[in-house]
């Protein structure tokens, strides 16, 4: 007899772990097709339907694509702190100052074109986003406090900043009492890419995940933030300036954040309301860690997770399953390809009994 | 010859299969906010969409739990694109999305509840639940002992403190010493929350717990407690039956097929329409036997009166929280003004922010 041991695998798994991934994914298909088997649909039918909403047409692929903008903005944020293994759990906070911050350069200086306002709101929201990142980075420094419940908390008290502005003096005057601003004017509006429906937020996103990617690969602060999170302590033997590391990531991350409620608010909304905020900022944590960290990978695994909710949709509309179904399916291939990652990290060794 | 009346029955055939095209189903799609499943504002459209899904010639579809902004303008897109007729959405965070797909699909109605904006081919629509909800603020008047009563509700907009106004009016109406505490939830819908709120409410004295929201939390602190509720949406007896005296509710069904019809036959407008008691698309449920019959008289006779236009809720004179006095003796609001009301009468206790 043998006994099965856990060990951690030290080389890497190279095309195998695709394997385990789509492994995965099909596994968590296959659990779905058998839900819509007992409630009397047709798997296949079901499955096709899904896949045809989220990717079978031009339009499809455009729908994904805006959809995936602000969670990619927002897991690129915090997949930058998370290097440093600093716990963000604020891209939802950050996401509302980010929103904030623009929206008031917007309804502040109406009027300008969009050469003046879309920089001038890309700064404000850079700078609201940002710096509601940096409070939990100096606390964390300075008082020792724990970063991921002062930034969880700040989630909090970002919204309520945002539902007393849009409830109270930034309230559109022709709103008829409904919280929401003024709808900002055609140069505070992000533009749509030529004929399509798709936003140039996407240039945004193209460009911030490549800075990011040349950051980590490239510069020496890339490099010391990526071996700071890896080991605290080496890092502070090695001089590397770890405060400034934590500042300037929680920066960072904030900062991605504060754009995609800029993206959201300009592109999308076209004004600030309550609405806005939906939970990308709490997406955004999944995705990156789905997507290891990694900016490219991210934006497939925004994009994905992005198709998966849209195509659902197209699942709900035809067959007219219940709304709960697209969050069962979402739960089980998170919880398949978390399972998955369990195995490209270790093996299972047999040990024969002495 | 005989090739002569082969063609001619296969043209007849061909001509025959056209006409049977021509006449095909209706496509209608509804798109809500919350679960359908929530006894709540949702469900009472959800009762009128199955009404109209059991009409011939029609094919309905919905979708719930779809979030205001951005994806609900996806939503309504895809329904555009796939040729619906009649697209209605029915949460006020949906107005400006539909109004942006709207200006894209002049070929599909779309209408539009609770909101304010209109297009050529979209229409807004809403009930004057205010009306109900006077009627079910005389029932709470009427049976309060502390003469403090609780209101659960959501968001300060328009809508809800006119809801809570006609309630404070209704119950003053019969029992002049009535004051009626608020506490906001900043939810639509969540039962955990809106049940600890009615809790607060219970605590500073409160003996009937009403609500503005879609969750019968509030329904099931007040049975708790022992105290008496007053529902909303939908008969909510079921969830608090020692404690549920009246709910003011949503009939939607006639209007929603009035609305198919005209657009089928093509003689609908765009517009806005607010619709009462009269109309019947808000009424009361039927009131508990814990009601007295002198009561449920009353307020049954103030309904008929209502309905037949004899009386109207916020004529004045009505005063604000501050005793000044905002609609003048004898004055009857416009629409307008009832529309951006954002102001508590006498006798609300809480703030409009």
């Amino acid at each position: 007899m043998f006994d099965l041991t856990i060990r951690k695998r030290q080389e890497s798994l190279g095309w195998t772990a695709v394997l385990i991934y789509s492994g995965a994914v099909a596994m968590a298909l296959l659990f779905s097709a058998g839900l819509l088997f007992f409630q009397g649909n047709s798997p296949i039918e079901g499955l096709s339907l899904l896949l045809e909403g989220a990717f079978g047409s031009s339009y499809a692929i455009e729908d994904c694509l805006i959809k995936a903008i602000p969670i990619y903005l927002c897991a690129l944020g915090v997949a930058i702190a998370f290097k440093l293994q600093i716990w963000n759990i604020g891209a939802e906070g950050q996401f509302a100052l980010g929103a904030i911050g623009a929206t008031w350069v917007a309804i502040t200086f109406p009027g300008h074109s969009s050469w003046v306002m879309i920089p001038s709101m890309m700064a404000a929201a850079f700078l609201c986003g940002g710096l509601w990142g940096v409070i939990p980075a100096v606390l964390k420094l300075k008082a020792n406090a724990n970063e991921i419940i002062v930034t969880l908390m700040l989630n909090y008290i970002a919204i309520l900043i945002l539902d007393y502005l849009v409830y109270g003096p930034w309230k559109s005057p022709d709103s008829f009492g409904f919280p929401m601003t003024q709808e900002f004017s055609s140069g505070a509006i992000i533009g749509k890419i030529g004929e399509t429906n798709l936003n140039w937020g996407l240039l945004i996103c193209l460009i911030s995940g490549l800075v990011i990617y040349i950051f980590f690969k490239f510069t020496v602060m890339g490099f010391e933030l990526k071996a700071s999170g890896e080991n605290v302590r080496a890092a502070r033997y090695a001089r590397f300036p770890y405060g400034r590391l934590v500042i300037i990531s929680m920066l960072l991350s904030g900062a991605f954040a504060g754009w995609a409620g800029f993206v959201e608010a300009s592109a999308t909304l076209n004004r600030l309301q309550p609405t806005i905020m939906v939970g990308y900022g709490y997406t955004a944590i999944v995705v990156a860690w789905l997507a290891r960290l990694n900016p490219f990978y991210i934006g497939i695994s925004s994009f994905l997770l992005a198709g998966l909710r849209v195509g659902v949709e197209n699942l709900q509309l035809e067959l007219q399953v219940p709304a709960a179904f697209g969050e069962i399916m979402e739960g089980l291939i998170l919880l398949t390809i978390l399972a998955g990652t369990f195995f490209i990290n270790y093996r299972f060794v047999r040990r024969p009994r002495p | 010859m005989r090739k002569v009346l082969v063609l001619l029955v296969l043209a007849l055939l061909v001509a025959g299969v056209t006409a049977q095209a021509a006449e095909k189903k209706m496509k209608i799609g509804f798109v809500y906010v919350s679960p359908v499943g929530d006894a709540g504002y949702s469900y009472a459209h959800d009762v009128a969409r199955k009404a109209i899904e059991a009409l011939p010639g029609v094919e309905v579809k919905f979708l719930e739990s779809v979030k205001e902004g951005a994806d609900s303008e996806r939503v309504f897109l895809k329904m555009a694109r796939n040729k619906y007729d009649l697209i209605f959405g029915t949460s006020f965070g949906y107005m400006n999305p539909m109004l942006k797909v709207a200006k894209k699909f002049p070929n599909t109605v779309f209408m539009h509840c609770s909101g304010y904006e209109t297009s050529k081919n979209m229409g807004n629509y809403f009930g004057r639940m205010y009306q109900a909800r006077y009627l079910s603020g005389m029932v709470a008047g009427s049976m309060t002992k502390s003469n403090v009563l609780g209101y659960v509700a959501a968001f300060p907009m328009p809508e809800v403190i006119r809801g809570i106004n006609a309630f404070a009016l209704g119950a003053q109406a019969v029992n002049p010493k009535a004051q009626v505490r608020v506490v906001w939830t900043k939810t639509w819908y969540d039962p955990a929350i809106e049940k600890e709120g009615a809790k607060s409410l219970l605590d500073v004295g409160a003996d009937v717990i009403a609500q503005h929201q879609d969750s019968p939390g509030p329904q099931e602190a007040a049975e708790e407690r022992g105290v008496y509720s007053i529902g909303y949406n939908t008969d909510m007896s079921s969830f608090a039956p020692k404690a549920h005296l009246v709910a003011p509710i949503w009939n939607w069904a006639p209007y929603y097929i009035e609305v198919l019809n005209s657009v089928k036959d093509g003689t609908w407008k765009s517009g806005s329409t607010w619709n009462g008691l009269a109309e019947g698309v808000v009424d009361l449920s039927p009131m508990s036997d814990m009601v007295p019959a002198d009561v449920k008289a009353t307020v049954l006779a103030r309904r008929s009166e209502i309905k037949k236009g004899d009386y109207v809720v916020f004529s004045g004179p009505v005063k604000d929280q501050s005793g000044t006095v905002r609609i003048a003796d004898g004055v009857v609001p416009s629409d307008q003004d009832l529309l951006k009301m954002g102001w508590f009468v006498e006798g609300v206790i809480g703030t409009t922010k």
